[in-house]
C-alpha cells in the first residue's frame, strides 16, 4: 500500500490517466451524436474524410474535458463521484492537463478545418470554448440553471458532423442540436435527486440545492413536455421520417410518463424506495437519446435505399 | 520489492505511457498521410463545368431530400 501511495506523488502517471483526462464516456456520447450528424447530412462524405472529421470532433470534445478537469479540480477532490479522477488523485498535475487540453484543442481544430471544412471547425472551437470558458468558468457556479446552459455545449456534436458534410448550419442540424439540448436538464435533474450530497458539499449550486428538490421536480416535468415538440417535430424535418416518428413517439410517451412520476412523488417516498423511479428514469433517458438518434440513422439508412422519410 | 529492484511499478508506468504516446503519434501519422491522399486524388471540377458533374469525389449529393 506504501508502495503505491509514494507512486502517486512521484507524478508518474501512466497512459490511462491522460486517456481519463480527456473524459472518454463523454467522449462516445460525442462520437456517437456527431457520427449520426454527419450520416444523416443530404450530402455523401468519403469514408477517410469522414473518419478524421469523426477523430478530430472527439479529440476537441477530449481536449474540453482536460481543462474542464483543469478548472474543477478544486472541486472534483470534494466530490464522491468525481474524486479518483487524475488530478485529484495527484497522478497528474493541473498544469499538465491544462497544457494537454489546450494543445489538443489548437490541433483538433485546425485538422478539422483542414480535413473537412472551416464552417465546421469554427463550430468546434465554439463548443470547446463554451464548456470551458461559458459553462465551466462562469455558469457552473454561479447559477441553479448551469445544466440548462451547460447542455448547449454537449449539444453541438451532430451540427458539427452535419457540417463536416454539408459546409454549413440548416433546421435539420438545429433540431437535432434542439434535441439533446433540451434532453440535457431532465436527464442531469434526474440524477441529481439521487445523487444528493455531492453537489452540495462542493458549493456547486444545483437546482435541487438552491430551490429545493419539489421544485426540481416540476422543472424536469416541464423540461420532458418542452422535449416533446423537438422530438416529434424533428421527425418532419428532412431528416425524419415514419420510422423516426413512430418510435420518438413511444420513447417520448416512456419517458413523459417518467417524468410525471417523479413529479408526483414527494421526498419520503423516494426515500422509501432508494429513488427507485429517479434512477429508472435517469437509465431509461440514456436509452431515450441514444434510441432517438439510432433512429436517424436508420432513417438515412432507408432513404439511401429509397425508403424512409417524408419527401 | 527491495531497493535495488531494476523494474519499479514507475517503469512500468512510464513504458506504458511512451508506448502509448508511440501508437498514439503513428496513428495521427497514418491518419494524415490517408487524407493527403484523398485530398490530392479529389478531381477538382473543370471550370464552367455543369453543378452535376461536380464533386465526383467529395460533397456528392446522395440525391435524396428537397
Amino acid at each position: 500500500m506504501a508502495d503505491i501511495r509514494v507512486d502517486e506523488q512521484s507524478g508518474e502517471a501512466g497512459f490511462g490517466d491522460y486517456v481519463a483526462l480527456l473524459k472518454p464516456r463523454v467522449m462516445s456520447l460525442v462520437v456517437f451524436t456527431a457520427l449520426v450528424g454527419l450520416l444523416v447530412a443530404p450530402v455523401s462524405v468519403h469514408p477517410v474524410i469522414a473518419f478524421a472529421s469523426i477523430v478530430f470532433i472527439a479529440l476537441g470534445g477530449g481536449a474540453s474535458g482536460a481543462l474542464n478537469m483543469w478548472w474543477d479540480s478544486d472541486i472534483d477532490r470534494v466530490m464522491r463521484r468525481t474524486c479518483a479522477r487524475p488530478i485529484p488523485a495527484g497522478r497528474v498535475e493541473p498544469n499538465e492537463a491544462l497544457a494537454l487540453g489546450l494543445g489538443l484543442s489548437i490541433l483538433s481544430v485546425a485538422m478539422l478545418g483542414l480535413a473537412a471544412n472551416w464552417v465546421a471547425a469554427g463550430l468546434l472551437a465554439f463548443t470547446i470554448f463554451f464548456y470551458v470558458v461559458v459553462y465551466s468558468m462562469w455558469l457552473k457556479r454561479t447559477t441553479p440553471q448551469n445544466i440548462v446552459i451547460g447542455g448547449a455545449a454537449g449539444a453541438f456534436p451532430p451540427m458539427i458532423g452535419w457540417a463536416c458534410a454539408t459546409g454549413g448550419i440548416s433546421v435539420e442540424s438545429v433540431a437535432m442540436f434542439a434535441l439533446i439540448f433540451m434532453w440535457t436538464p431532465p436527464h442531469f435533474w434526474s440524477l441529481a435527486l439521487f445523487m444528493k450530497d455531492d453537489y452540495s458539499n462542493a458549493g456547486v449550486p444545483m437546482l435541487t440545492v438552491t430551490h429545493g428538490r419539489k421544485s426540481a421536480r416540476t422543472h424536469i416535468l416541464v423540461y420532458t413536455l418542452l422535449l416533446a415538440p423537438v422530438t416529434i417535430g424533428t421527425g418532419f424535418t428532412q431528416i425524419g421520417g415514419g420510422v423516426y416518428l413512430a418510435i420518438a413517439t413511444l420513447l417520448h410517451a416512456r419517458f413523459l410518463w417518467g417524468a410525471w412520476q417523479i413529479w408526483r412523488r414527494d421526498e419520503a417516498a423516494a426515500i422509501a424506495d432508494k429513488y427507485k423511479v429517479e434512477r429508472k428514469t435517469f437509465r431509461f433517458s440514456l436509452i431515450y437519446l441514444a434510441a432517438l438518434f439510432a433512429a436517424l440513422l436508420a432513417e438515412a439508412g432507408l432513404h439511401h435505399f429509397g425508403f424512409g422519410g417524408w419527401w | 520489492m527491495t531497493g535495488l529492484a531494476p523494474e519499479h511499478e514507475i517503469h512500468r508506468r512510464r513504458f506504458g505511457r511512451n508506448l502509448g504516446l508511440g501508437l498514439a503519434l503513428l496513428f495521427f501519422v497514418i491518419l494524415v498521410f490517408a487524407l493527403t491522399i484523398v485530398k490530392v486524388g479529389e478531381q477538382p471540377a473543370p471550370l464552367g463545368a455543369a453543378p452535376a458533374l461536380q464533386g465526383q469525389a467529395h460533397g456528392q449529393p446522395k440525391g435524396q431530400g428537397g
